[in-house]
């Protein structure tokens, strides 16, 4: 196996004096290594790539970048998050220039760099536009690019194309495949759809369902690329992997579901 | 166009009712003055300039009241909403001096500061202040979380956060504020000169009411809506101008 570009080791997270939304989680991400998580809603999945983020801190264990403990800011990745984080007072070109011109780029440069950015999401056309103008997936692209733009050697991503149609979405996966493969860098990918996560991953791991989640499961998807995206799932190799983790998750999305309504009743 | 004739047309119609009321005795013109004889004294007063020199000194009580206003309302709001123990520990004193009725301050700056120009900008201030701050202030705490994540990861460090997310968040509150900043600017300057002063348009007001000329006074309200008109429309360009970012502002569509 290669280099260790992230882990989380035994890794618990409580917020307050709540039950723990993770507990003792273990999981490693290799540094050219695309991996899938997938897992209830509400498991904490967001959560653990936080935590990778470095934004929250562990309650208990530790987290590693390339082998030394993360304290603060994880400067070595990039964040695509779930929801909207664009600054909505800047338009695309600016948004992506942003983080050109927090790392001291300057303006002039960090302008061009971010055409050329949007350039490679297809959205040139869109520079001048500021995120209330652009459409759900195209946000999502420009923030795509916004984190690219810095070419950080680890790559979280949440969710990042769960709001789009069913084309668009394989457009873009494909399309990341595609920027993923010119220069593969460890990708944290969370999803919701399982054969999302095995179209795209190298690895594709099930959490628990909350609390005290932790990483249950764990499948190589040795499906060969070039992939695409929208065939792949049609191949039997990938209906075989699918039926043996749905197994898996659906024992875990039952359990999810089950607790949601004692709570609610 | 149709909307504004209807408006001119209103306009006129109620001009129209008030000459009607008080040319035929139903209204007693002592008490309502009469619309061509406040239409006189506005002549007069155009005419002979007299009148911009006590607008003038109006309007730059106005402007700096303002101005400082904001500033000092921007800063402070701006840095309590970053530092919630030092608001923690203000918090009780801030909601005494907004709750306290600040007109009633008029006579004590009038003491301090002399029955000039000062007076009234202090008074002005101090209603400008509070609006400003506690928008900024607001603005600052309601940042969107998510936006503060992002631009971390993206490598802002403190201060690049509060130029680039806090600060720019916080000035769509300032403009909302500011509408209502200019108008107690406004109030600030003629309250002031209201209550004590040598030149400006409530000092106006105030000779009219002195001689009971009730034409004069309505003149004076008339001058005075009318600036107040005109500094909410600046206030409106300007946030076009700055808010064009805005979803349904008028700069938006490129
Ligand atoms: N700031 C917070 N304070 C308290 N509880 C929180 C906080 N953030 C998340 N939680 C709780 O932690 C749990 C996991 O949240 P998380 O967002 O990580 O779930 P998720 O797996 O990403 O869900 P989804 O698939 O819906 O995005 C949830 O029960 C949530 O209520
Ligand atoms: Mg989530």
């Amino acid at each position: 196996m290669s280099e260790i570009a992230l882990q989380w080791k035994g890794v618990t997270l409580a917020f307050g004096e709540a039950a723990p939304v993770l507990q003792a989680a273990n999981l490693r991400v290799a540094a050219h290594e695309f991996l899938c998580i997938v897992g209830p809603t509400g498991c904490g999945k967001s959560t653990l790539l936080n935590l990778a983020a470095g934004l929250l801190a562990p309650s208990a264990g530790l987290i590693e970048v390339f082998g030394k403990p993360l304290a603060g800011i994880n400067r070595r990745a990039g964040y695509l998050f779930q929801g909207d984080a664009l600054l909505p007072w800047r338009n695309a070109r600016e948004n992506v220039a942003a983080g050109l011109i927090f790392h001291g780029r300057p303006r002039a440069i960090a302008r061009a760099e971010a055409d050329e950015w949007l350039g490679r999401v297809g959205l040139s056309a869109a520079a001048e536009r500021y995120p209330h103008q652009l459409s759900g997936g195209m946000k999502k692209r420009v923030a795509l690019a916004q984190m690219l733009a810095l070419k950080p050697e680890i790559l979280l991503m949440d969710e990042p194309f769960s709001a789009l149609d069913v084309q668009t979405r394989s457009l873009m996966e494909n399309e990341l495949l595609a920027l993923w493969s010119a220069k593969r860098r460890a990708v944290v990918f969370i999803t919701h759809d399982l054969e999302e996560a095995i179209a795209l991953g190298d690895r594709v791991v099930v959490m628990s369902a909350g609390p005290a989640s932790r990483p249950v499961g764990e499948f190589v998807i040795d499906l060969p690329r070039p992939r695409d995206v929208a065939e792949i799932r049609m191949t039997p190799a990938f209906v075989d992997l699918h039926r043996e983790i749905w197994q898996l998750l659906k024992g875990e999305v039952q359990k999810a579901y089950a607790a949601g309504v004692e709570a609610r009743t | 166009m149709k909307l504004f004739i209807a408006r001119a047309g209103l306009l006129l119609a109620l001009l129209a009712l008030w000459y009607g009321l008080t040319e035929h005795g139903l209204l007693p013109p002592f008490f309502f003055g009469r619309p061509q004889l406040v239409g006189e004294v506005l002549v007069r007063w155009i005419g002979s300039g007299m009148i911009f020199r006590h607008l003038g000194v109006t309007l730059l009580e106005t402007t700096l009241a303002f101005v400082i206003g904001i500033a000092l309302g921007v800063s402070s709001g701006l840095w309590l909403g970053l530092s919630p123990r030092v608001a923690a520990l203000l918090d009780p004193f801030i909601k005494a001096c907004n709750a306290m009725p600040r007109v009633v301050l008029a006579p004590i700056f009038a003491t301090w500061f002399g029955l000039g120009i000062a007076s009234k900008v202090a008074l002005g201030i101090t209603l400008v202040f509070f609006v400003v701050f506690f928008n900024v202030y607001q603005g600052v705490k309601d940042v969107n979380p998510l936006l503060v994540a992002n631009a971390r990861m993206l490598g802002a460090t403190p201060r690049a956060l509060v130029r680039h997310v806090y600060w720019p968040s916080a000035m769509s509150w300032v403009f909302s504020s500011l509408h209502t900043a200019v108008g107690m600017a406004f109030v600030g300057a003629v309250v002031g000169e209201y209550l004590g002063s040598a030149q400006g348009v409530g000092y106006l007001i105030l000779q009219a009411e002195g001689s009971f000329d009730i034409n004069a006074v309505f003149a004076g309200i008339v001058i005075l809506t009318v600036c107040a008109l005109a500094l909410d429309a600046m206030v409106t360009l300007a946030e076009q101008r700055f808010l064009k970012w805005r979803p349904g502002s008028a700069g938006a569509n490129t």
